[in-house]
Parts: C-alpha cells; sequence; structure tokens
C-alpha cells in the first residue's frame, strides 16, 4: 500500500507535468489554427488579400464602425458600470445578469432582435422612420449590431474594476470632502482604468470580428455594411484562399491594434502592485 | 482496494477497446451519408423513411448545409456516400479533383420575385420591381445572387437600360443565401427579393409568389453524383436512383422543383 504514496519530491514532478501538460495542451489547441492559416496562405496570401477588390472598402468600414462603438460603449458603460457596481438595489445584480444575454445568445437571433426592435416594420421602426431616421441597412446598423454584441465585454470588466476598488479609500476620499464627479474622476476611474482598457480592448474586439448580427440586421452591401468579416464570407462563396487572404488580414490587424493597447495599458504591472500591498 | 480498483478500470478499458476494434457484422446497421444542398432538407428527409424501409440494414445520416461549405467539407476529407449540389460549380470543382463519378441532374429549381404577404408596393409582376424601395437579393458570389444578375441583364435588355438601373438602385443588401432573403422578405424589411420557388413555398402565409417572365428567368441545376471513394458505394447508388425514381421526383415537384431534364454537366 505505501508505494502508492508518491514521495515529496515525485508529486511535486507529477505536478509539474500536469501543470505543463494541460496548459500546453490548451496552448497548442488556440495557436495552432492560427499556424496552419498563416503557413498555408503565406505572406503571398496577404499580398492577394490586400489586392482583393473587397478588402479596402471592408477594411476601412470595419475600423471606422468597430471604433464608433468602443466609443459608445465606453462612453454609456462607464457610468452604468459604476452604478452596477456600487448599487446596494437588488435589482442591479438581476440587470447585470441581464445585460450579460447578449455574449450567450447566438449573434444572428441578436440581429433578428435588432429588426424586430429597429427594422423598418420593427416595434420602434416605423416610428423612427416617420422621424425620418431608419437605420436598417445602413452604417448606423452596422455600428448598433457591434454595439449590442461587444458592450457586455466592456461592462463586466468595468463592473468587476469598480466592485474591485478598496471601498475604505473611496470613504477617505468622501471624508476628506471629495464630490462624487471628483470621487469618480480623479479615484475610481484612474485606480480602474487598466481594467477598462483591457475590457475596452476585448470590447473592441468583438466589434471588430461582428458577422452573425451585422449580416442580419446591417445586411451585406460593399462600402456600405460590409464589414470586414462579412467581406470574408463573401469572398468564401468566390474562393477559399481569397477569403484566407482577408482574414490573415484581419488577424494581423487585430494582433497589431490588441499589441498596441498592451503596450500602452500598464494593467499588469499595477495589478502586482496592488497585489504586493 | 484502491490497487483492485485500478485494475478492474485497466480490464474494463482494454475490454472496451477490444469491442470496438471488432469488424462490423453484417446486422450492424450501415450509416449511408448524404451531404445535401440546404434547400433539399425537406424533400431528402421526407424519403428517407422509404429507403430505410428497403435497406432494413442501412441509416441515412443527412449534413444540410450550403452547396459551399459541403463542398469545402468533402474537399476536405469529411467521410461522404452522396453529395447534392443546388449548383454546379461546386460539383465540377469536386470532379475536376476526381472525388466524384458521373454527376446527374435530379432537378431544377426556378427564380421567383416574393414579396410581402402585404405587399405594401403592390407588386404584382416583374415590372413592378421599380415601385419597391428596398430590394434585397443574393450577393452575386452566392448561385442566387449569380442568376439574379442574369435575371437582371436580361431584363435590362427587355424593358430598357434605365429599367435596370432603377431596380439596381433599389438593392439594399446582397444577402449570402436564400434563407436571408426569404427572412427579410418575409419580416418586411424587404418591399421584395428573389429566391427559389421551393424556398418560397415555404412561408405561404407571409409571403406571395411573382413569376419571373420566361424569356428573363434561368434554371438552377441541381446535380447529384456517388463519391469515389463513398464508404457505402452499392447503397448509395440506390439513394442516387431511389431520387431519381418516379417516387423521387414527384416528392421533389411536390416541394416545388422543375425536372431536371438534361443528363450532361456544361
Amino acid at each position: 500500500m505505501s508505494q502508492l504514496f508518491l514521495s515529496r519530491a515525485r508529486s511535486r514532478r507529477l505536478y509539474g507535468a500536469l501543470m505543463v501538460g494541460l496548459g500546453g495542451f490548451l496552448l497548442l489547441f488556440l495557436v495552432l489554427p492560427f499556424v496552419a492559416l498563416v503557413l498555408d496562405g503565406g505572406p503571398e496570401s496577404i499580398v492577394r488579400g490586400l489586392g482583393c477588390a473587397l478588402t479596402w472598402p471592408a477594411l476601412r468600414l470595419s475600423l471606422g464602425t468597430s471604433l464608433i462603438s468602443v466609443g459608445l460603449v465606453v462612453l454609456g458603460g462607464t457610468p452604468l458600470a459604476w452604478w452596477l457596481a456600487r448599487s446596494r438595489w437588488r435589482s442591479a445584480r438581476w440587470l447585470e445578469i441581464l445585460l450579460q444575454l447578449p455574449v450567450v445568445i447566438p449573434p444572428a437571433v441578436g440581429g433578428i432582435a435588432l429588426l424586430l426592435a429597429f427594422g423598418r416594420r420593427g416595434l420602434f421602426g416605423e416610428a423612427l422612420e416617420r422621424l425620418g431616421w431608419a437605420p436598417a441597412f445602413s452604417a448606423v446598423a452596422v455600428v448598433m449590431a457591434q454595439v449590442f454584441v461587444s458592450a457586455p465585454f466592456y461592462l463586466q470588466a468595468a463592473v468587476q474594476a469598480f466592485g474591485r476598488l478598496d471601498p475604505s479609500l473611496l470613504a477617505v476620499a468622501r471624508s476628506l470632502g471629495a464630490s462624487p464627479p471628483r470621487l469618480f474622476f480623479r479615484v475610481a476611474l484612474p485606480l480602474a482604468r487598466p481594467w477598462l482598457i483591457g475590457g475596452a480592448a476585448m470590447t473592441w474586439a468583438r466589434a471588430l470580428g461582428e458577422f452573425g448580427a451585422t449580416l442580419m440586421f446591417a445586411g451585406n452591401m460593399t462600402g456600405k455594411t460590409q464589414t470586414l468579416p462579412l467581406a470574408i464570407y463573401t469572398a468564401l462563396e468566390l474562393d477559399i484562399h481569397t477569403a484566407q487572404a482577408l482574414s490573415l488580414l484581419l488577424v494581423a490587424f487585430a494582433f497589431a491594434l490588441l499589441l498596441f493597447l498592451r503596450r500602452f495599458n500598464r494593467g499588469p504591472e499595477v495589478a502586482r502592485r496592488l497585489a504586493a500591498q | 482496494m484502491i490497487r483492485r480498483n485500478f485494475v478492474l478500470a485497466i480490464l474494463a478499458t482494454s475490454t472496451l477497446a477490444q469491442l470496438s476494434a471488432l469488424p462490423a457484422s453484417a446486422n450492424e446497421p450501415q450509416e449511408l451519408v448524404v451531404f445535401a444542398a440546404a434547400s433539399l432538407r425537406e424533400v431528402f428527409q421526407s424519403l428517407a423513411p422509404s429507403f430505410e424501409k428497403q435497406h432494413p440494414n442501412a441509416k441515412i445520416r443527412f449534413n444540410f448545409a450550403g452547396s459551399q461549405d459541403l463542398g469545402v467539407q468533402i474537399d476536405q476529407g469529411a467521410k461522404v456516400d452522396v453529395f447534392a449540389s443546388a449548383d454546379w460549380k461546386h460539383m465540377r470543382l469536386l470532379a475536376a479533383h476526381g472525388m466524384v463519378a458521373e454527376p446527374t441532374i435530379f432537378a431544377c429549381n426556378l427564380p421567383v420575385v416574393v414579396v410581402p404577404k402585404n405587399n405594401p408596393f403592390n407588386i404584382s409582376a416583374f415590372a413592378d420591381l421599380p415601385k419597391a424601395t428596398h430590394l434585397v437579393v443574393g450577393a452575386p458570389e452566392v448561385p442566387i445572387g449569380a442568376y439574379t444578375e442574369a435575371i437582371f441583364a436580361a431584363a435590362e435588355k427587355s424593358y430598357g437600360k434605365a429599367f435596370g438601373e432603377r431596380i439596381r438602385a433599389r438593392v439594399r443588401s446582397r444577402e449570402l443565401n436564400v434563407r436571408q432573403v426569404l427572412t427579410k422578405v418575409a419580416m418586411g424589411e424587404a418591399d421584395a427579393g428573389i429566391v427559389y420557388r421551393t424556398d418560397a413555398l415555404t412561408m405561404p402565409d407571409k409571403i406571395r409568389i411573382v413569376e419571373i417572365p420566361a424569356a428573363l428567368n434561368v434554371l438552377a441545376d441541381y446535380p447529384i453524383a456517388v463519391l469515389k471513394a463513398a464508404p457505402h458505394a452499392e447503397l448509395a447508388s440506390d439513394f442516387v436512383r431511389l431520387v431519381m425514381s418516379k417516387d423521387g421526383q414527384r416528392t421533389l415537384a411536390a416541394a416545388g422543383f422543375t425536372k431536371g431534364e438534361r443528363q450532361e454537366a456544361r
């Protein structure tokens, strides 16, 4: 029986092997598809992607709409998250869950829901059309679809960031006479900043990759509503290599922007410093 | 105790492994894998019971999706017995790679104009299309979009250049498949669209069909073929025979397909 109990050294080795094995497994699984995409396409594939007629209008539209979407999400999401994180109102917890739903439902269903609400024959669509504002089949619809599917990522990060702030810190600031706006802008925002930027980056990435809701709600029109993911899917009908080239372009573009945000956002250092205290 | 359980577990797993390695016995059901275009779902599913009755040992497993997706999956090595495509493009690609033998046209599908049931712009003929403010059609990269483009070009020839320009200017979206066009018309988001007759017939309570003049219209061919690497080649040929049979053709006609007469791949 006793040989079943491992010596401490062996158990430590086993622990190490297990951690490396399991972690490495996931790492390989997540990275290999991208390796295959790059290997199969190669640099000349990116060049071909740049030459495709669908590319430039789609890239421009994707960049413009996704940045506007992130801006809108941060603008509305920051105060909403601040209120949600501090609210002692029980319904706030329910609301938090409700606001995560767009992550769970398939984006195409989200697109249908948007059509039912804001489409030409939708719940509010006819009233909006009478006011001379018809979002369906326009770049506005692209932004609406992106905001709908990507906002939960920022909200989640922001609620957690504000929730993690040391309440005694806020209490001290208040006792020193800080007004609510001052408390928010000078204490809460700077402390939560790394997580807010991280959440905004996730939201931006999700908005950039948005496909299903856009296709349903905004349609597919070159130069107007055809974002890069829609262009990729359209190109897939032409031939798989063009689609691959466009995908590489999207991946390279997203990687560069996420890398830039990472450099700019010193979240990990701040987190380590806080953890050390 | 621990060790005995461990041994038992090893024994159990090795027995399981042996069991699964046993050769398929004669009585074991054979699974015929049929990849078919999404528009064939209802028809093929209604043909399955009679096929399974004729072949008590066989079971059909369908995979319905866009012909493009199916073509790529087969090209990438999916184990498939029969491929039924909604156009020649993807069948021909597989033929060029030496993967299918002698595709046959088993049905044709006719594009039609669809309008929402309440028909807000009173479109009752193809020539009324410019009355609509929002047209939704297929993208030129997908079959229905290519056919729509051909129909628009023919209409331009018969009704004049201005007509062509007017309808093209009203196109608000070029969808990636027929169902998306149909959905937007059924929801009233589009005032009119162009889809296949078989798709139009699936939503009789939501949309109305407006025929396209025969002189302008095109016929979409549906080719079917047995894969050269089919695991169940004989069953696969039987399935193709069933589709071509009187019963099969009657079911197809009931769903709105037209008869496929031409045998030869263009």
